[in-house]
């Protein structure tokens, strides 16, 4: 059953097209893979799915409900969240911080101007909560901007988490990490796996065909190829473009 | 700090010290050669430039053009003093009434911008309220001003002051800046203060957690500007006449660079500081030569090349140093570390 599906997504900046045709059924529970050359429109797709971008055609359904053209805000709300390839922490604020405002029981008091936010250890505990889930249960109160590359990579998808989503949205979460890196995040992605539905960009194979259920292909603004992992490696178009080769 | 830390606490021991220090200050401000006005000046320009800075430094607005509001609000008082009731709380609360008027218009045009653009839009928006108040005569007065506003009786039911002394306005003025103070430390520490701080970090991702982005934006705008309204109303008050040069680009720069200098950007009190500095600056610096905007203009612009965190900001570095200089290494070492 689908629980998110692009449809005929289409997108142009000006007269440059960026997205021709994406057709893309996501089921729930599943971890969805993206791949693709750079500049292939994965961001632009993500974009699209959570709102900052508008299709000129095409749809996109959550859970049967068509949600294309709504605002970002919109869409969080309809529990669709992403994290971000170029990270976009809120610098200022500490981990928990980080982690705190973008929890629902935080947005449902959003215009709450009486109560002071400090104090309030339900907020607390729950962000905590959410920290510890990603290995960052020691670094609460340390300010984002002081944490470490890494760090600051499993942050960025703790805040994503922290929006309780139905269809969790990562984009490049490895990038910039070493091997280390990137095997920690795989443990915690693997950890995910089966309780909400992830759709993942990521340029590195190894990672993604160990965790993906299935794959798909993006280049000249369609999906060139879809599969299984194993699938995909036998798949003569991933083979001919080298995208396959991997350890 | 601006959003940036929550305190859960009413009242803090700041709060009390500012407010002792201001209440005494009518004791010895002749004294040290200063005019008792000054005082008077400082606390309504502290009410203006805490709320401006509800826009520039927990907010991230940059508002070039705030005086606009302040005007409204001068305007307002008079207005609403000679038209609808000479009541002091009915012609203040026609003062901020006014100012969140003219904000929620202003922001309906500018609240989906941000950066550069929403400061041009603010400038631009700035300068049709002055031609407004000099061009529309049979309102404003026009150049000439609107004359004769009266200090209003502060009536409390029961007993009613009169505050037409200098010294009996500058209590009023006190107790009203001590009860702003009050709410916007809530509101700044408040899960609203939180969103309008995460707005300023990023808009993007606070959008992508669920958050109207534009609705938070337009909100604030109003409050700032119902609060710079509120103190035009005080200011209109004090001043006892209201004039279209508060509204001007110049004077909507001042705000600016007050708060700047005093650490808005940092410290809920940065922009406090700013207007104790500014205004004491240009009654000792103004006392000695004509050029003493060359000076603090000077100033100024050292201080933004330099030290961007204002006045407040460099305070707390310097605390800061002093207090890493005798932590204990091993504490430094773990939260550097990298990895
Ligand atoms: N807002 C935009 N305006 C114009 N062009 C854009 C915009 N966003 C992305 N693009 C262009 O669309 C193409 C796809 O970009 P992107 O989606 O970031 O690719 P990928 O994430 O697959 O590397 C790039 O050529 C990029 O320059
Ligand atoms: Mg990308």
């Amino acid at each position: 059953m689908a629980l998110i599906e692009a449809d005929g997504i289409h997108v142009r900046f000006g007269d440059r097209v960026v997205l021709e045709e994406i057709n893309l059924s996501v089921n729930e529970g599943e971890l969805h893979g993206i791949m693709g050359p750079n500049g292939a429109g994965k961001t632009t797709f993500f974009n699209t799915l959570t709102g900052s971008v508008k299709p000129s055609r095409g749809r996109i359904r959550l859970d049967g409900s068509d949600i294309a053209g709504l605002d970002p805000h919109a869409i969080a709300r309809k529990g669709v969240a992403r994290s971000f390839q170029i990270m976009t922490l809120f610098n200022d604020f500490t981990a928990q911080e980080n982690v705190m405002v973008a929890l629902p029981a935080f947005r449902a008091r959003g215009f709450d101007v009486h109560r002071a936010v400090a104090g309030d250890t339900a907020l607390a505990d729950e962000a905590n909560a959410v920290l510890a889930s990603v290995g960052l249960g020691a670094k609460a109160a340390i300010s984002a901007k002081l944490l470490s590359y890494g760090e600051r990579r499993a942050l960025e998808i703790a805040v994503a988490l922290a929006q309780r989503p139905r269809v969790l949205c990562l984009d490049e979460p490895t990038s910039g990490l070493g091997t280390d890196g990137t095997l920690r995040l795989a443990d915690l992605i693997g950890a995910l796996k089966g309780k909400l539905t992830i759709v993942a960009v990521e340029h590195d194979m190894r990672f993604l065909f160990s965790l993906a259920d299935r794959i798909s292909v993006i280049h000249w603004g369609q999906v060139v190829a879809r599969g299984t992992p194993r699938e995909l490696q036998e798949n003569p178009w991933v083979k001919r473009s080298n995208l396959g080769s991997f350890g | 700090m601006t959003g940036t830390s929550s305190d859960a606490r009413l009242i803090t021991p700041t709060m009390l010290g500012t407010w002792l220090v201001l209440a005494t200050v009518p004791l010895w401000i002749s004294a040290v050669g200063l005019y008792p006005y000054i005082g008077v000046e400082i606390v309504i320009w502290s009410i203006y430039a805490l709320a401006f800075n509800l826009l520039l430094g927990t907010s991230g607005l940059p508002s070039f053009g705030h005086g606009a509001f302040f005007g409204v609000g001068a305007y307002a008082f008079g207005l609403t003093q000679f038209n609808i009731a000479a009541n002091i709380w009915v012609s203040l609360a026609g003062a901020l009434l006014a100012g969140a008027f003219a904000g929620l218009l202003v922001g309906l045009f500018i609240a989906h911008r941000r950066g550069i653009y929403f400061a041009l839009m603010t400038i631009a928006f700035g300068q049709i309220f002055w031609t407004i108040s000099v061009k529309w005569h049979s309102v404003t007065g026009g150049e000439d001003g609107l004359l004769n506003i009266a200090r209003l009786p502060v009536n409390l039911g029961v007993v009613s002051f009169d505050i037409t002394d200098n010294d009996a306005l500058y209590y009023f003025v006190l107790a009203v800046f001590a009860v702003v103070v009050v709410l916007l430390w809530r509101l700044v520490n408040s899960p609203y203060g939180r969103i309008l701080s995460a707005i300023r970090q990023s808009e993007v991702r606070t959008a992508h957690l669920g958050y109207n982005v534009w609705l938070y934006k337009l909100s604030v705008i109003v409050l700032s500007a119902a609060f710079s309204g509120f103190a035009g109303g005080l200011f209109a008050m004090a001043q006892r006449s209201a004039f279209p040069d508060v509204m001007n680009l110049a004077q909507s720069g001042l705000i600016v660079m007050m708060t700047l200098v005093g650490g808005g950007l940092v410290s809920f009190w940065g922009p406090v500081i700013g207007v104790i500095v500014f205004l004491i600056a240009r009654d000792v610096i103004g006392a000695a030569t004509n050029a003493w905007m060359l000076y603090f203009g000077t100033m100024f612009v050292l201080l933004v090349l330099f030290r961007p965190e204002g006045i407040a900001g460099t305070a707390k570095l310097i605390a800061e140093r002093w207090r890493s200089r005798s932590a204990t290494p091993a504490v430094l070492s773990s939260e550097t570390r990298s990895g």
